[in-house]
């Protein structure tokens, strides 16, 4: 058996390791944003959460399965590419009916993330000790 | 005699939320259903009901279905452990109808296309705070409902654990409405998986908790609850629920310490994969005595599940493993063998044990139930390897130096997506037959409540 205070003991270390660690990350972002805020990018992100394009399309492998993953549509395909798919849909994609100024502002937001890294599994390499890392 | 009567009504209360929660269930299988027939049907439905309103009714109505089904799971055990009535009938009415209030909104609110949110969470942020309300009002009704905090058993600590960080992670899971945390695409993402990771591991906690709860119940053996090994196991679970997050993130430029510390973690996970290696045989030998108890049948499945989904768990969250299985399919078959295969067998468990007693006094229900039993599980397994199998195609497509166009990637998997469709439906049949079977004979009387008392 293990005693009350002991637990109690264990719990607290625990708990205030998890909220050092928590704010810890909160205090110091990953990455450090720059001080001017891209608006038109800012605005395209909450018409991506809008339209819930997550559903479908991934950024960095994360989100739906049935489109591919958009983390590089940008540099892979331009920005005429991006808009036609946005302007007709496809044979599964709806027809969102955008405004010229919404398409643009997606496609600032997808332009972002574009530069923000790279999705390709192919470009890690794998460490001795399993981890992975950017070749 | 009042307190008799105020037990038997919290304890119907809770009971309201396992109803509930079976028809989120069915409502959330048919919306899969749904989904995974437009893998194979491209654009079926697309005017009225297209993918992205379809998934997230999928995703939301199981989520709640989880949910709400611990939630009620907690709630009446809690009563049975402690003999009493819950601290507030009032708080529990309230907890039920924000919650039902919620979700009927955020259902109906995806069928119109409306949504504000992000992956998982897709539903207007408005609609958060009557979530989180009814979550602070279940967090004082189990914290004020035990008599006392002192050499409480490990599933109790386990609920309070997952009551509390669930509150937290959801919470956490909104910092992207403050523009300090959005306006970076990565600072966004670390954050939103760190609250999503951990908040899986709450409602793990309130499952699993009621789980060894049952156990000790069924076997009549209370010393597990409060063993050594049972609070070491609670304490390494929680280390997990705390750190592990960042094996979600691994291809994300975020921070490498965030990484390595998750992965690092994510590896003491291997103490729990050798220690049921290891107990195998006892566990074996339990399940016979045990085996013609209904919820205990649904523990041992779960069991099974909790190996195998384990095992995947590990490798994935191995760096060099989960460069390949990120973003396919694999994920989805992990996803899909701890949401059904550990979390939803599980929680029939408890519905079988609080609402089911009947069942097991008519053959004919009994042979329903071990049909469905034996199609949940053949039907998964077939759904789980069929994922695994569509994952390992897409995860040579993403590795291939000249890979071919999406669509022509997609249209290869079709033959999987078309199993995994046919097995989704054995999986919806079976369960489909617990259901009814529970909503037939799973009627709580006030009276035999009244009767444990007396």
């Amino acid at each position: 058996m293990i005693s009350d205070k002991q637990k109690v003991i264990a719990a607290a270390l625990l708990v205030t390791a998890f909220l050092s660690y928590t704010f810890f990350i909160y205090r110091h972002l990953p990455v450090q944003a720059e001080a001017t805020v891209n608006l038109a990018s800012g605005k395209g992100k909450l018409l991506w959460q809008r339209n819930n394009c997550n559903s479908c399309h991934q950024i960095y492998g994360l989100g739906g399965y049935l489109g591919p993953d958009l983390t590089n549509v940008y540099s892979k395909r331009g920005s005429d590419y991006i808009k036609s798919f946005l302007t007709t849909g496809t044979v599964t994609m709806p027809q969102f009916h955008l405004t010229q100024q919404e398409m643009e502002d997606i496609i600032a937001f997808l332009k972002d993330v574009d530069a923000s890294g790279t999705a390709d599994p192919k470009s890690f390499k794998i460490n001795y000790d399993g981890f992975i890392e950017h070749r | 005699m009042t307190d008799l009567l105020s037990t038997a009504k919290t304890r119907s209360g809770s009971a309201a939320f396992l109803r509930m929660a079976l028809v989120l269930l069915a409502a959330g299988m048919i919306f899969g259903l749904l989904g995974a027939f437009q893998y194979i049907q491209a654009g079926f439905l697309k005017e009225y009901l297209s993918f992205e309103r379809v998934r997230p009714l999928h995703v939301s109505s199981v989520v709640f279905w989880i949910i709400m089904a611990a939630c009620g799971s907690v709630l009446y055990y809690l009563q049975e452990f402690t003999g009493k009535s819950l601290y507030s009938g009032i708080l529990l009415r309230l907890q039920y109808f924000l919650f039902s209030f919620s979700i009927i909104a955020i259902l109906i609110s995806y069928v119109f296309g409306i949504f504000r949110g992000r992956e998982y969470w897709e539903f207007h942020p408005a609609l958060a705070i009557p979530v989180a309300t009814a979550w602070i009002l279940f967090l004082i009704n189990v914290f004020k409902s035990l008599p006392s905090f002192r050499n409480l058993p490990v599933y109790v600590w386990m609920w309070l654990t997952g009551v509390s960080f669930f509150l937290f992670t959801f919470l956490e899971s909104y910092l992207w409405l403050i523009p300090y945390f959005r306006q970076n695409i990565i600072n966004d993402m670390t954050i939103q998986w760190k609250s999503y990771g951990s908040m899986v591991g709450s409602w793990n906690m309130l499952v699993y908790g009621c789980s060894i709860y049952l156990l000790d119940k069924i076997s009549g053996n209370k010393e597990y609850g409060v063993s050594k090994t049972g609070f070491a196991i609670y304490f390494l679970g929680l280390f997990n629920l705390m750190f592990n997050w960042g094996h979600h993130i691994y291809t994300l430029p975020t921070a490498n310490y965030i990484k390595y510390i998750s992965y690092i973690v994510s590896m003491t996970e291997l103490i729990l994969l050798f220690r049921m290696i290891w107990q195998w045989r006892a566990s074996l030998d339990t399940a016979r005595k045990h085996f013609y108890r209904l919820p205990y049948r649904l523990l041992i499945a779960a069991d099974v599940w909790v190996l195998l989904t384990l095992m995947l768990s590990i490798a994935m969250s191995i760096p060099a493993i989960n460069i390949y299985t990120h973003g396919t399919h694999v994920t989805v078959g992990h996803t899909m063998g701890a949401t059904i295969g550990i979390n939803s067998f599980l929680l029939f468990a408890f519905l079988f044990d609080i609402l089911g007693k009947k069942i097991a006094e008519s053959p004919v229900a009994l042979r329903w139930f071990s049909l469905a039993y034996w199609s949940a599980n053949i039907s998964l397994f077939v759904f789980w390897i069929t994922l695994i199998g569509a994952g390992v195609q897409k995860a040579v497509w993403q590795m291939s130096l000249q890979s071919s166009a999406f669509s022509t990637m997609m249209a290869g998997l079709r033959p999987y997506f078309i199993v995994f469709f046919i097995s989704g439906l054995g999986i919806f049949a079976a369960l489909l037959i617990w259901i009814v079977l529970l909503f037939k004979h799973g009627k709580i009387r006030r009276e035999a409540i009244e009767g444990q008392f007396r």
